[in-house]
């Protein structure tokens, strides 16, 4: 369980990153926290010519409150946001969604923008920042600077919109002061990988649903304030059947469904409640 | 005799935690390694079944700093195969010869000046193979049709042996109802956090081969490795470092890798080490056999069982390596468990399969027999709508039976089964578990409660094993039995106490319960005592029992302990007498003096006395060897050979665990959690209170594993599914829940301690009694364990359909 030979780079400046990515493109790997590209290179289930180590510029290394939204960097540790002041008031789902994610032992090293890159299909980060329509900070040498909707940003399975030259420099979580959310994920342990996570806000006269492990992404259900809880029931079960889901060794397809046919109305009932 | 909790033990911290929760401990892997070293990587196959066309490793031995390429090929001119317990034609060596046979299977060895060229290397050896049908499951792989995994044994079903003790076929033909059930154990394994690491020397000017590797025991497996590497015994020098970062059985199956890299230390001529990695170990290492059970009780109407009949399937992957089919035969004697039941067959049915091969894990056999034989006992109570304690009652051994012979021949030694039941129902309240159980039900949710009564066995008889051979080939053969356990306390010139001992280090804190055995018969304090368990088979006393397996300390190296320490205190007082002009009867050993019983004022410290022997052995009483070393040789009479009609006192001591637990599954998520556990333990005289209650711990978060967590899962082609902890999930300290352990003391009389074993109970009855509550909240027949949420939601979903 060695990895194969890699160059390793700990750039300066963000600048001098942009430029090995410019250079070495899908040659080249972010390191930031290495959660999951460190096992993922030791079982040569991947391969770098270098690694760019990110993970100690100051420039990632920033929280921002931008008023409407919260800009999170890319060397932004998700035990640093986990820390941060402002969490609860200003981003009450990303709160309630970060201790699920794995281990406070991985969260001191794993980073907010790697979860969202890396693009797990069940993972929380990614799903929180689809229910909140939230964005990506993409930057490159040639290119600058481009904003993608978490959306338009994650594709598929661990598939995203990033260029090989791109770096995903920080993410932006609009603040969701004062509005209800709730987070609830279904693991076969505390920190594993969420066979199914569901996250709800309710936003501007808006419930919007997310799922996560149904699909190769998250998927978000938006349902007008009004029709709830009226059509609910119904928006959900043609929500649900609308998704594969996928197989593993811990979850038939149909089983995800069904878990997020039994679970999703008490998470609404959650965000309602708090939001009231 | 019987006492309840006794305190015996008072608390004694741990004399290992201070090294340990310090980083101080000295694993295999953090002992030095000789100058020269190279690191070994071993190739595996890919494939569950195949013919291994070629091997073509020219481009790796190019490869820079690569020293050695070993293949099948080697190992067969330069080794012999292992010997086994069951002859059957299925040679193994310590690679691949010819064909693989399970994914994992180490097929060439890359040599080369560090384990990332090694890694690299491997990737540019080029393997063709040939695929071919691999049979997976036990069932099908008794069929003829099956594909044969040793085409030269000409079956997988390789070892078939029936048994009858008493007379089952009256017993069925008066009974009321014959009732039946099947049950599979999984196969699993439980991942000790330091896999194997072994570092190999060969010296040709000797021959011989200096090992130092993580070995566990049984040491009966070392003449395996000298045989394979065609040396005499003491040309393989074996050594065992003194910290261990866990086995729970897994570390016997080092052994093929001990030859693997001592070969390849001969044909390099340097020192070779190889640390395992945990892919390598998952897919790879050692697993529990996974057993088909049918079970069949003759019973009366009020539940009463007259007869039984097993027929135990057990599934031992591609290999039946030394010494197996153990898990089949370790619970020959107490197949019956806590029951007096007179008539019972039993048929032992050995099967290979394209799977790796299983060894030693915690529970030896006792979980997968007491699955069958519990879950038996609560099909029994529902069929004929009884209470499933009730039924336990009808059966278990009554208290005035003891010592008790059961059918197939086990001497239980002591207990009052019953007794400690109703202390468990009562401190562990069944009654508010019974109302808990109520209310969930009408609340609609589901909830369940289940029992397990288990009898706990420690310390093998090494003469179990034979009872796999027909009388008239035990008779050829010649007689195995019984069990060695050596002990040794050494006084060093300044009277400070050292001890040795016969077991391997896995984390059992044997260091401490074997410094206060000692000091208590020297009259000195624990921290008195050093206690040295690192091991050397060239140095060391050790026997074929030697190692740490089978819960066999308390029941045997402590009580070898306890005679060295005793025969040193004789000596000791002799030699006081002599000097305190007093006679040796009235010498005691107290509050490290020696000193006159009738005048304790009258005293010399205990070291003065105790180095008498090192600076002037002239002044010894006359006749006595210097009392410098004393070695305990315990070796119970008890353990006899299996009689002409298969009868076999498997193990020396008995214990008694009875487990209950509420157990609620969530419909939403079909996730199954265990609301309260309570488990009662008798395990003779306790020996360190804390200690014991680690081990309880520790072999019910395994049990816990089993019954909800841990499978080692493949496809239908035989590929693994589990080679990571994101597949093969080891529940952590979120996931086990509280156990409430209570203690019932019935001390064994064979023992001069009145200690039993007690480090596998809960392995052995934990599953069990999940299953039936998990049974009784379902009101299904059929439990598959593990229990996970992807089989609730296929049995709940089924019902909804």
């Amino acid at each position: 369980m060695k990895p194969r030979p890699f160059d390793y780079a700990r750039p300066d400046t963000v600048d001098e990153a942009l430029a090995l990515l410019a250079e070495y493109g899908d040659d080249a790997r972010i390191l930031a926290g290495g959660q999951s590209l460190i096992p993922m290179l030791n079982l040569r289930l991947i391969d770098a010519k270098v690694l760019i180590d990110i993970s100690r510029l100051a420039a990632l290394d920033a929280i921002s409150d931008h008023g409407d939204m919260i800009e999170v960097g890319a060397a932004v540790t998700q035990n640093k946001l986990m820390a941060w002041p402002g969490l609860d008031d200003k981003l009450p789902l990303v709160a309630a969604a970060l201790p699920y994610v794995g281990h406070f032992q991985t969260r001191n090293r794993g980073t907010v923008c790697g979860s969202i890159a890396h693009a797990d299909p069940s993972s929380e980060l990614p799903l929180a920042l689809a229910v909140l329509g939230g964005e990506v900070v993409l930057r490159s040498k040639q290119r600058g600077e481009r904003i993608l909707a978490a959306q338009a940003f994650q594709k598929d399975m661990l598939t995203t919109a990033r260029e090989p030259d791109e770096l995903v420099a920080a993410v932006r979580f609009p603040v969701l002061a004062g509005q209800g959310v709730a987070f609830r994920e279904v693991a076969r342990r505390h920190g594993d990988f969420a066979i199914i996570a569901i996250a709800a806000v309710f936003r501007n006269q808006e419930l919007h649903l997310g799922a996560g492990g149904l699909s190769g992404r998250p998927q978000v259900l938006r349902v007008p304030a009004e029709d709830y809880p009226h059509l609910l029931a119904n928006d959900v079960v043609r929500f649900v059947e609308g998704l594969e889901g996928y197989d593993d060794l811990h979850a038939s397809a149909a089983m995800r469904r069904d878990l997020f046919r039994n679970l999703a109305s008490g998470v609404v009932g959650e965000a309602m409640r708090c939001a009231a | 005799m019987q006492t309840k909790n006794s305190g015996t033990a008072k608390k004694v911290l741990r004399k290992e935690d201070a090294s340990l929760l310090s980083g101080r401990g000295r694993y295999a892997d953090d002992l030095p390694a000789p100058v020269g070293t190279l690191h070994a990587h071993a190739v595996r196959s890919p494939h569950a079944h195949a013919e291994i066309v070629r091997v073509d490793a020219q481009k790796a031995l190019a490869h820079d700093g690569v020293w050695a390429v070993i293949t099948g090929d080697d190992v067969r001119k330069l080794s012999d195969p292992f010997l086994t317990a069951v002859k059957v034609a299925a040679p193994q060596w310590a690679l691949a010869v010819e064909r693989v046979r399970y994914v994992g299977e180490p097929v060439a060895l890359v040599v080369a000046e560090s384990r990332y060229v090694a890694e690299d290397a491997a990737e540019l050896i080029d393997i063709e193979y040939a695929p071919l049908a691999a049979a997976l499951d036990p069932q099908a792989a008794c069929d003829s049709a099956a594909p044969l995994v040793h085409p030269e044994a000409k079956t997988n079903e390789v070892s078939v042996r029936a048994f009858r003790y008493g007379d089952t076929e009256a017993a069925f033909a008066k009974a009321d109802r014959v009732i039946a059930m099947t049950t599979e154990f999984p196969r699993l394994s439980f991942t000790p956090i330091e896999c194997y690491v072994v570092v190999a020397q060969h010296n040709p000017a000797e021959g011989s081969y200096d090992v130092l590797a993580n070995f566990q025991g049984p040491f009966s497996i070392h003449p395996v490795m000298a045989r394979s590497l065609r040396v005499a015994g003491p040309k393989l020098r074996l050594r065992i470092p003194p910290d261990s970062g866990g086995s729970f059985g897994i570390k016997l199956s080092v052994f093929p890798y001990v030859v693997l890299i001592a070969l390849a230390a001969r044909m390099t001529g340097r020192p070779v080490k190889w640390v395992e990695d945990r892919i390598e170990h998952l897919v790879a290492a050692s697993s529990g056999p996974n057993r088909v059970t049918r079970a069949e009780a003759a019973v009366t109407k009020d539940g009463r069982i007259l007869g039984l009949r097993l027929d135990q399937l057990e599934d031992y992957g591609a290999f039946l390596r030394a010494p197996m089919p153990g898990p089949l035969y370790r619970m020959q004697g107490s197949v019956t468990g806590a029951y007096d039941i007179a008539n019972v067959d039993v048929k032992n049915r050995v099967v290979l399969t394209n799977k790796m091969p299983s060894s030693l894990i915690r529970g030896f056999g006792g979980p997968q027999l007491y699955l069958a034989l519990e879950r038996l006992v609560q099909h029994i109570a529902v069929e004929l709508h009884l209470d499933p304690l009730d039924v336990i009652k009808r059966n278990l051994i009554p208290g005035q039976k003891f010592p008790y012979r059961t059918a197939a021949g086990a001497l239980y030694d002591s207990g009052d089964y019953w007794r400690a039941i109703e202390i468990a129902l009562g401190e562990g309240r069944l009654d508010e578990l019974k109302r808990r159980r109520e209310q969930a039900r009408a609340n609609g949710r589901i909830y369940g409660i289940g029992f397990a009564a288990i009898v706990e066995p420690a310390m093998s008889n090494m003469g179990y094993l034979s009872t796999v051979m027909s009388a008239q080939a035990r008779d050829r053969a010649g007689p195995k039995n019984g069990a060695v356990s050596m002990a040794r306390v050494n006084i060093d010139p300044l009277g400070a106490v050292t001890v040795t001992a016969d077991v391997t280090v896995q984390g059992q804190s044997h260091e401490t319960v074997l410094a206060q055995i000692v000091a208590k018969e020297l009259g000195l304090a624990p921290d008195d005592i050093e206690v040295i368990l690192e091991l050397d088979t060239a140095k060391d006393q050790w026997s074929i029992a030697a190692g740490t397996y089978s819960s066999r300390f308390a029941s045997g190296t402590a009580v070898a302990a306890h005679m060295a320490a005793a025969q040193m205190r004789d000596k000791l007082k002799s030699i006081g007498a002599k000097q305190l002009n007093v006679l040796p009867e009235d010498v005691e050993l107290a509050g490290g003096k020696i000193r006159s019983r009738s005048n304790p004022d009258n005293a010399l410290p205990f070291g003065r006395i105790a180095a008498t022997s090192h600076w002037s052995p002239v002044m010894l009483p006359e006749t006595m060897a210097p009392a410098l070393s004393e070695t305990g040789v315990w070796t119970p009479p008890e353990l006899a050979p299996p009689t002409h009609d298969d009868r076999i006192n498997t193990s020396f001591t008995y214990g008694f665990v009875f487990d209950m637990c509420g157990v609620e599954i969530d419909p939403a998520t079909y996730q199954v959690r265990v609301d309260r556990y309570v488990s009662m333990h008798d395990a003779g005289r306790i020996l360190n209170a804390t200690i014991a209650d680690g081990q309880i711990r520790g072999a019910f978060a395994q049990g816990v594993a089993a019954a909800l967590y841990e499978e080692f899962s493949y496809n239908e082609e035989g590929a693994f599914l589990s080679g990571t902890f994101a597949d093969y999930l080891v529940p952590t300290v979120s996931e086990i829940p509280e156990v409430e352990i209570l203690h019932y003391e019935s001390p064994s009389p064979l023992t001069p301690l009145g200690a039993k074993g007690l480090a596998e109970g809960n392995c052995m009855s934990t599953p069990a009694c999940i299953a039936n509550a998990i049974a009784d909240a379902l009101g299904v027949e059929n439990v598959t364990l593990p229990a996970t949420p992807r089989r609730i939601h296929a049995m709940l979903e089924s019902g909804r359909k």
